[in-house]
């Protein structure tokens, strides 16, 4: 009796979990790609008529030019991350634990400061006779305004700027947990510095690297807001084109469709990430 | 070879300074006379006056509070009551949910806000602060959930059965023993749940109402019109409140790991 009234109580408790999951989480999704597969009407709105013209569609050279473009953004932002961001939580996990501490919290400020704050001081820097085109000016290394806002280059600035964080705490959380002890006996048995790092520290901060990846990856695919404020009109992620669909010309079974494959193509990074790691959590994500 | 042991050192400030520049940026040209960014005009604080006498400013900010406010407390109340629960019972579906509840977090954002456009006016809701705290209460949820389960698993099980054994009811030890015990987590994750909703652009722009702008949407459209200074002003101060609650945040999870004994969390 009394463990019957223990349960009632404990399954009270999940019950808001449940429903909340269920009607605003597992519903929105379910009719996401239910909307995919219906037409769309004349002027407005949606038919209830089967389709599979909204992925049809996606196959349009227009379009799959905006997959391989984000595609593309997505593989040179993260590879960029990798490189600036594996080496920073690499090293910060050498440090005493006291820099540890200050050094997370230097990094946690501005990851925690609005993403737009952040971005807004890159548009100063990078606008026409800019900040950045100040200094290069003074010094007398360029004579003319780069005027890189609005270009590529700014906006994959943006990105890297935008994802970092991410990998130096999934690195930084795996090489945390590293016996150092061991790169050591590596080195006293003789490999070289390199050689003790590929085979001992590489292949013990693999998870925190490859979660790292993952949690760059995803973001970089939707941050459609840092293409918009650095990349003016010109770059077209498939971000911007979903909001386009949604927004502007209001073709949301297409933009569902769009969505369900960005969304499918994530999940199958996480699905490979963790056959790979054997790792149910992704590391360093709160 | 003591250079070689300094060049990390040298990474490390190289990159933190780098990562510091615009926010420094944005903060010095809040101080700026002159309307151009660019320009330097001396020193006044002329645009935080305005800030101030800017209505449509004020009253973003103030959803944007309240927003914040109501979505992080109902994550709270649901993600902690399911966390405990979840350590009594577990029904065949459980697992199963749990990872629902935690996807907000792991799907692109843009993917949710199109997610909740389309079902929020499938259902007919009118846009507007109620879809808005709908939408940050899903994503607030699982910063929450996730944080006291970890804490929950490095909790010592013992501690609420004795309680029990001692003949207090299941709400007592809960009460007495299981909530002090959590309770850092679940301000820390309340915490983090605040400051994702008070920033959040991506899902907001999508749910969000004509007449309903959050602090982030209005910045979001001024970037893309034209900005004034007073944004920098506004910048600028959001910087410290952010810093303010992101020290309090470190302050709780000190406390935190003080308070956890020998097994550790995975925070």
């Amino acid at each position: 009796m009394k463990t019957k009234r223990r349960n009632g109580l404990s399954l009270l408790s999940i019950m808001p979990l449940y429903l909340f999951t269920i009607v605003f989480v597992a519903g929105p999704l379910i009719y996401l790609l239910v909307l995919s597969f219906l037409t769309r009407a004349e002027v407005w709105g949606v038919v209830n008529k089967f389709t599979l013209d909204n992925y049809r569609n996606i196959l349009d050279p227009i379009y799959l030019k905006t997959f391989a473009e984000s595609f593309k953004l997505a593989i040179l932002s993260t590879s960029l991350v990798v490189l600036i961001g594996y080496p920073f939580g690499y090293f910060m996990a050498k440090l005493s634990a006291a820099w540890k501490r200050y050094m997370m919290l230097l990094i946690m400020i501005p990851f925690w400061i609005s993403s737009l704050i952040r971005l807004y001081g890159w548009i100063i820097i990078f606008r026409a006779n800019g900040t950045l085109d100040g200094i290069l000016m003074g010094i007398g290394i360029t004579s003319a305004p780069l005027k890189l806002l609005y270009t590529y280059p700014a906006v994959v600035v943006g990105m890297v700027y935008a994802l970092v964080p991410f990998m130096i705490f999934a690195v930084y959380s795996s090489a945390e947990k590293l016996d150092w002890s061991m790169v050591e006996a590596a080195r006293d048995l003789g490999a070289t510095r390199w050689k003790a790092f590929t085979t001992v520290s590489l292949k013990m901060t693999l998870p925190g690297l490859l979660s790292g990846i993952v949690l760059t990856f995803i973001p970089s695919m939707g941050l459609f807001f840092i293409a918009d404020l650095l990349g003016g009109n010109k770059i077209v992620l498939v971000g911007n084109l979903i909001q386009e669909q949604l927004m502007k010309a209001h073709n949301w079974p297409f933009a569902a469709a769009l969505s369900v494959v960005l969304m499918v193509l994530t999940s199958l990074m996480i699905f490979l990430y963790r056959r790979i790691t054997n790792v149910k959590e992704l590391e360093g994500l709160i | 070879m003591k250079n070689r042991t300094k060049l990390p050192n040298v990474y490390l400030g190289i990159i933190i300074a780098i990562m510091y520049l615009p926010i420094l940026i944005v903060i010095i040209y809040s101080f700026n006379t002159s309307r151009i960014s660019s320009i330097w005009g001396g020193f006044s604080l002329k645009w935080y006056v305005e800030l101030f006498r800017d209505q449509s400013i004020l009253e973003a900010l103030k959803n944007s509070i309240v927003l914040a406010t109501l979505s992080s407390l109902a994550a709270a109340f649901i993600g902690t009551i399911a966390a405990v629960g979840f350590t009594r019972v577990k029904l065949r579906s459980s697992g199963f949910v749990e990872y629902l509840s935690t996807l907000p977090i792991m799907i692109p954002e843009i993917i949710l806000g199109v997610v909740f456009l389309i079902y929020f006016s499938l259902l007919g809701l009118p846009f507007g602060m109620t879809t808005l705290i709908i939408a940050h209460t899903a994503f607030c949820i699982p910063y929450v959930f996730m944080l006291v389960k970890a804490r929950l698993a490095g909790m010592d099980k013992n501690l609420a059965e004795a309680a029990r054994d001692l003949g207090a009811s299941g709400p007592r030890a809960f009460l007495d023993i299981t909530f002090p015990l959590i309770l850092p987590a679940i301000a820390s994750g309340m915490l983090l749940a605040f400051a994702m909703s008070f920033d959040d652009v991506v899902i907001s722009i999508f749910v969000t109402g004509v007449n309903t702008n959050t602090l982030p949407i209005k910045i979001y459209t001024q970037l893309k019109t034209g900005v004034t200074p007073k944004i920098n002003a506004l910048c600028t101060l959001m910087f410290f409140v952010t810093v303010m609650l992101g020290l309090l945040f470190v302050f709780i999870t000190n406390i935190t790991n003080k308070r956890t004994t020998t097994k550790e969390s995975s925070q």
